[in-house]
């Protein structure tokens, strides 16, 4: 059976930690032991909630970003959506090239990318799901 | 969430307790440039207490590495977990670092 959790968050990095270690717990019945699931789901997140507020969201403190976790018994999926314009993600520069390696920036939808099975934009680019598979998972 | 500065030698070792995310970057990367202003060059950031780090604490790091290299100085990462090595291999930031496997191996030749 579905598991769903729906959150609405300050626009606030200050509040991420918080609100990634609260979908944790919510997950943590079907896949606390995979360790995928702790990195890879837990980064990933972060990074989407980070890019929200801080881009998507220009940093307003008036906006808000919105979670829907859905946890299914082969995978976990979660929905970031921010209230900005959007943007397109083709755009971003691979962080991993030579010429971008020593910038600050740039690395968070690389992340996304390389730690979740799945990563899908909206067509306005407002909003992105990241889907971890649990299947055949590991106890690692 | 902590950073904790202490001195080894002439050398600035920072131990992080908890992660470096984007909520607290900001702390560390002021940590050590008013380190940098006191004089201090040789760094070393400490992480066997973090779990995990997300784009913006290696964006911070990047950060700190090129100021501290305009000053002539040196920072050293150490004691990454496998989950923290993990997230260096993937962005190729192994490459520009020197990550040492303890805060004793990173202090040596300093």
């Amino acid at each position: 059976m579905d598991q769903e959790l729906i959150l609405e968050l300050p626009n606030d990095v200050r509040s991420i930690e918080h609100a990634v270690e609260y979908v944790m717990r919510h997950c943590s019945t079907c896949c606390d032991r995979a360790r995928r699931f702790n990195l890879n789901f837990r980064v990933g997140l972060t990074e989407a909630l980070s890019n929200a507020m801080l881009y998507g969201n220009a940093s307003d403190p008036q906006k808000r970003v919105r979670v829907e976790v859905t946890v299914r018994m082969e995978e976990v999926a979660v929905r970031v959506t921010d209230e900005g314009v959007g943007f397109d993600p083709a755009l971003v520069p691979d962080p991993t090239l030579p010429a971008n390696l020593s910038k600050s920036g740039g690395r968070g939808i690389f992340l996304m990318k390389a730690l979740m099975d799945e990563v899908r934009f909206n067509d306005q680019g407002n909003s992105v799901t990241l889907v971890l598979r649990l299947q055949g998972e590991a106890e690692a | 969430m902590a950073f904790r500065v202490s001195k080894s030698d002439d050398v600035t070792v920072i131990d992080v307790e908890g992660q470096l995310i984007v909520g607290n970057r900001q702390e560390l990367k002021q940590k050590v440039l008013d380190e940098l202003e006191n004089g201090a060059h040789r760094f070393v950031v400490n992480f066997s207490e973090t779990g995990y780090i997300d784009s913006s604490g290696l964006g911070v790091l990047v950060s700190l590495s090129k100021k501290i290299r305009e000053q002539e100085g040196e920072l050293r990462l150490a004691s990454l977990n496998e989950d923290l090595r993990t997230l260096f291999e993937l962005t190729k930031l192994d490459t520009l670092f020197t990550i040492a496997d303890s805060r004793e191996e990173a202090l040596e030749g300093l």
